[in-house]
Parts: C-alpha cells; sequence; structure tokens
C-alpha cells in the first residue's frame, strides 16, 4: 500500500516538473510520441474496465426489469404448472435449496478434511500433498457437466432412476476443491506459536488441529463454505443428468428433484410467455442470493483485515 | 479411546499417538478420495467411450460427422467449435481483462480501485446460465441488427478475411459464443493478474518512474516482463474455464454441427453437445458412448490446458 502510494508520488512529482520546467520530459518529438503513448494506453485501460462494468450493470438490469414482476406471492407458494396456469417456483426453490444443502453437508467435511490435510502434514508426506493440491487445484475449474456425467454413470444408472441425492453428489464435487483452497489458506494464517503453546499443553495433535488451528481460521473457513455454496447454487449442467427436474412437488432426495437452475433452463428456451417470465424471475432470485452472499463474504473479510 | 486421550492422566505415549494415527488416517483417506474423483472421473469417461473408439477407432477425432440416422458420428465439429469459442473468447477477454487489471492497480486510487475490484469480482460470481439468458436476450438481437449486418457489408468484401464475416445475421454462432465467454472469464484472468501486479515489489517500479518513464512505459518494460509467466498461467486458467463452459454457450451458439470459416455461422462445442443431445440418447447405444467419447477428449484438453496453467503459476510461487 506504501508502496503504491509512493509510486503515485513519484508520477505526481515527474508531471510538475515537466510541466514547470520541462527538463526531464522534453519536447522533442520521441517525447511527445512517448507521451501520446502513454496517455492512450490509459484511455483504453479506462475503456476496458468501464466497458466489463457496462456489462455486470446491463446483466443486472435486464435481470431486475424482465424478473420484477413474477415477484409476487404466488411464485413462491405454487409449483412449476403447464403453461397459461399460473404455476409458480415453488418446488424448484426448495428443491434448489435441499440439493445445495445436502451438497455443502457431503462435501464441505471432505473439503476440510483435505484442506488440514494439505496444511498440517506437510512434514510427512511432501509428495502426495503436491499431488493432492495439485488435482484439488484441476478440480476446480474441471468442466462442471463432466461431473454430471460421472456421476450419471456411477450413480445414475447403477440405481436406475435420476434422483435429488445424485444431483447433491454432483454438486458436492464441485463443492469439496473450493473449501479445500480455503481451508488451506486460512490454516497456513494460523500463528505457528499457537500450535506450540498446544502442544506444550500436552494436547494431541488432532486436537490441536481441530480445536486450535480450526478454532482460530473458522472465520475464513465458514467464508469458504459459503463461497462455496454460492458457486454451486448457481449450476445447472451437473444437475441436468442427475437430478433431472421435477415438475411436481417433491422433497424425497431418492427421486428426481427440481431445481432453480434447471427450471431456468428450461423454461427460458420456451415459447410460452409466462414460462419464461418464470425464468427470469427464477433468474433475478438465484443471481441476488449468489450475490448477496458474495457481498456479505467480502465486507465481512474486509472488516477483519481492518 | 479419543476421549482418554483428552484426559491429562492418559496421555501416555500409546494412547496419544492411537488418536493421531487414527486421525492421520481419516484425513489421509480424504486427500486420496480427491485422487480418486479425477481419477474416476476419467476412467468413467474412457470407459463409457470404449464402444464409440472401437467403431470408429482413433479418427473419430477428426471426422467431422454427426449423424443419428446412420449412426455416423465423429468429434471435429465440437471439437472445432469448442477450440474456436474458447479461443476467439482468449483473444477478446486478455487486453480487457489486462487493462482492467492495470487500471486497478497503475491508475486508479486505492479506494476507488477496491470497490470496483470487488464489482468485477462479482461478474465472477454470477452463475453461467444468467450469462446463457443475457447473451440470448441482449447480446444476439445486438448482433443480429447492428454488428453482423455492418461486418457483412464492411469486412465481408476484404479479400482474405472477407469469409470470416460472410453468412446470415442470426446474431447466434461462434463469435456470439467466445463474446459470452470472454465476458466470463474475463475477471478470473484480470484477478490473477491483479495480484501479480500487486505482489511485485515497488522499488522496481520506482526506479522506473525515477528514470522518467511514462507509466504506459513502465507497465510494458517492467511490470510485464517480470510477471509474465503468471500472466500467461492465468490466461491459461481462463481458457480452461472456457473450454468447459456450458450454459452460457448453449444459449447462443447455434446448435449445429459444423465447420466453417464464418464467425457468424452457427456451430456447437463439446459441452453444449453433450448437455442438447444426452437427454435422448439411451444407455448403451452407440450414440451415448459417442457422446462419453467427445466428454472424453474435453476432459483431455481442458486437463491438459489446467495443468499447463497450474505450473506456470506455481514456477512464480516457488521463485
Amino acid at each position: 500500500m506504501a508502496g503504491q502510494e509512493s509510486v503515485a508520488a513519484t508520477t505526481v512529482l515527474m508531471d510538475t516538473d515537466c510541466c514547470s520546467s520541462g527538463r526531464w520530459q522534453g519536447n522533442t518529438l520521441s517525447d511527445m510520441r512517448r507521451r501520446m503513448v502513454d496517455r492512450i494506453a490509459t484511455g483504453l485501460c479506462w475503456a476496458a474496465t468501464a466497458l466489463v462494468l457496462l456489462m455486470l450493470f446491463s446483466i443486472l438490469f435486464v435481470l431486475i426489469r424482465n424478473g420484477i414482476g413474477g415477484l409476487r406471492w404466488v411464485t413462491f407458494v405454487h409449483v412449476t404448472l403447464p403453461p397459461g396456469q399460473a404455476g409458480g417456483l415453488a418446488n424448484a426453490i426448495v428443491g434448489s435449496l435441499i440439493q445445495t444443502g445436502l451438497a455443502v453437508l457431503i462435501g464441505a467435511p471432505v473439503g476440510l478434511l483435505v484442506g488440514i490435510y494439505l496444511a498440517e502434514f506437510t512434514s510427512t508426506d511432501g509428495r502426495l500433498i503436491n499431488l493432492v493440491r495439485f488435482v484439488s487445484d484441476l478440480l476446480l475449474s474441471a468442466p462442471s457437466i463432466l461431473v454430471g456425467l460421472f456421476i450419471y454413470m456411477v450413480v445414475v444408472v447403477p440405481t436406475g432412476h435420476f434422483s435429488g441425492l445424485a444431483g447433491a453428489l454432483a454438486l458436492s464435487i464441485l463443492v469439496v476443491p473450493v473449501v479445500v483452497r480455503t481451508t488451506e489458506d486460512m490454516l497456513r494464517l494460523v500463528p505457528l506459536s499457537m500450535r506450540e503453546a498446544a502442544i506444550a499443553l500436552g494436547a494431541p495433535r488432532w486436537r490441536v488441529i481441530l480445536f486450535v488451528c480450526l478454532r482460530a481460521a473458522r472465520d475464513g473457513v465458514a467464508t469458504g463454505i459459503l463461497l462455496a455454496l454460492a458457486r454451486v447454487s448457481g449450476e445447472t449442467a451437473p444437475l441436468l443428468f442427475t437430478s433431472l427436474g421435477n415438475m411436481n412437488w417433491s422433497v424425497s432426495p431418492a427421486a428426481p428433484m427440481a431445481s432453480l437452475p434447471v427450471t431456468i433452463y428450461q423454461y427460458a428456451g420456451a415459447a410460452y410467455a409466462d414460462w419464461t417470465a418464470l425464468a427470469w424471475t427464477g433468474a433475478l432470485l438465484i443471481t441476488a442470493g449468489i450475490l448477496m452472499i458474495n457481498i456479505t463474504v467480502r465486507l465481512g473479510l474486509g472488516r477483519n483485515r481492518k | 479411546m479419543d476421549r482418554s486421550a483428552t484426559s491429562p492422566s492418559a496421555l501416555t505415549g500409546a494412547v496419544k499417538g492411537n488418536g493421531d494415527a487414527v486421525f492421520a488416517t481419516i484425513v489421509r483417506c480424504a486427500a486420496v478420495l480427491i485422487l480418486l474423483g479425477l481419477g474416476g472421473m476419467v476412467a468413467v469417461m474412457a470407459w463409457g467411450a470404449r464402444a464409440a473408439f472401437a467403431r470408429f477407432g482413433l479418427g473419430f477425432v477428426l471426422d467431422k460427422a454427426w449423424n443419428p440416422v446412420t449412426q455416423h458420428f465423429g468429434a471435429a465439429a465440437p471439437m472445432f467449435g469448442t477450440l474456436v469459442t474458447s479461443l476467439l473468447a482468449i483473444a477478446l477477454a486478455v487486453p480487457l481483462a489486462f487493462g482492467i487489471a492495470v487500471w486497478l492497480t497503475e491508475i486508479a486510487s486505492p479506494r476507488i480501485s477496491g470497490v470496483i475490484g470487488t464489482l468485477i469480482q462479482l461478474l465472477a460470481a454470477v452463475p453461467s446460465i444468467i450469462f446463457g439468458m443475457w447473451g440470448f436476450a441482449v447480446l444476439v438481437p445486438f448482433m443480429a441488427h447492428y454488428v453482423e449486418p455492418f461486418a457483412n457489408h464492411t469486412l465481408g468484401h476484404v479479400p482474405g478475411i472477407g469469409q470470416l464475416f460472410h453468412g446470415a445475421p442470426y446474431g447466434t454462432g461462434f463469435l456470439t459464443g467466445g463474446m459470452i465467454l470472454a465476458v466470463m472469464i474475463t475477471p478470473f484472468i484480470s484477478a490473477v493478474m491483479r495480484d501479480v501486479f500487486l505482489s511485485m515489489p515497488a522499488v522496481l517500479k520506482e526506479s522506473a518512474y525515477g528514470l522518467g518513464m511514462t507509466r504506459w512505459e513502465v507497465v510494458r518494460r517492467i511490470i510485464l516482463p517480470w510477471s509474465r509467466t503468471s500472466v500467461v498461467g492465468g490466461i491459461m486458467l481462463g481458457l480452461g474455464r472456457a473450454l468447459g463452459e456450458t450454459m452460457a454457450i448453449t444459449f447462443v451458439i447455434g446448435n449445429a454441427n459444423h465447420i466453417g470459416w464464418s464467425l457468424f455461422s452457427p456451430g456447437n462445442t463439446i459441452a453444449s453437445l453433450i448437455a442438447l443431445e444426452f437427454p435422448e440418447s439411451a444407455v448403451g447405444s452407440l450414440k451415448f458412448s459417442s457422446l462419453m467419447a467427445v466428454g472424453f477428449l474435453l476432459m483431455l484438453i481442458s486437463l491438459a490446458t489446467l495443468v499447463c496453467s497450474r505450473l506456470l503459476l506455481r514456477t512464480r510461487a516457488a521463485g
């Protein structure tokens, strides 16, 4: 931070110098060209930032414009119905909550354990740790549709039917690497002196890790789990072949289960105006939820840092 | 057993070691589970694809046909679409991401930079299906009404590159797909770039400014050479994301198994093909196996890209 400010100060200094005496940056043709190139590059950087911000606001604007009309009581209490029958999204919302909830319940403990392994067992398993970290990072960006295919082959085909549980399993594969990454990072921030103090008191290593280190890192770890929840709640591709979607009210994880993203996907391409309107409302709901989690997490992090 | 290890009287080596051993085993099992997860994915794809590879051989990879009626399948068209859209996305996203990273680290004041940086990272959190819907509702009509007719009339007659801009202005197609992907991956790439730029020792930049370099010269001659490896790593990470993206592309790609020079012609990508055709293919059929085979190819391509990316980014972290 201090370095950045001093760079800025240097720039200011140079600018005034060049304007007052013109000694450092002369007025030869090459100097003028250099300043021109600098201005153009600066302008392009402004333009790039503005353009991407414009995209973000355009997305939010379109979502709100098309989705706000559907934010009615009926949307939250009615299940999806055939076109023309004033249906809602209740089953999709509840299905999404169940599946993402289950996914986090399955994925977060595994992610926590692996994160602990990567942060705390470096002295004994160095090589395996590097491999596991590498593979976990690969999973972080692996194509999510292939995760869906994988679960289809190992869960849906053997059990013979689509199910909410299969959807949750597919999502949990995406939860694990996010939790692994943040858990490891946060555990590494725990000061060594804390571990030493706990060990000096005679606590066994597993107790030190679980009740001293993990406890000290719990805010960061919770952040990671929340971010993982936010990430998977918008995932569509892994659910297409696993939980399939369900037009009726169903909360059984053993049966096909509706979810917001899949319902949005099915409705957005439909030719019925009320279905597309519902798709936009669903999209607005899910984006608002995800952005809210992200903003909360970021604000929380900023507060802790100060 | 674990409980006894906690009471001071039972702090004998044997019991203490036992609790630790149990814990270490549990934790190692979880770690192995991750390895099995990725290994399992590759293995299951390969297993599902065996019928397609047995029937078509390695020629499957370069075969342009995708015809369920004649039961003749090949991966060339979706692979072409995947690569073209992803490379277009990279070509569009890299300058944007670079501009943003420079703006955030060198131009904006720290306070504003924090706010704008957060907003741009929020874009990365938006689910891909939302990008798809936005693309379909905003970008496709925009392309169809303004960009494509305009490009048809002007660039379409330029010898050499004219072919790229021919074709009916549907609005959907390779270029639109690439643009959507570019918007999606820009935040990822710019986040990597910003982190590297910030991790650079300030004294290097200060001495360059002190010698009278302009800001752009500092970026071009000092920052970029210093951070080149990680910047390329970040770009590869973005490419890896773009290759496997499904929902954003499905809405705007046009879904035609087609290879052509025109950027405006509808095409298909591997992920999009799987999303569309998988629900209508029976387990055990040749089509099912062919879809698994293209999935397997996508897995290989994206893993290779991500491995490169991680190796490049790791070199930086170590040195």
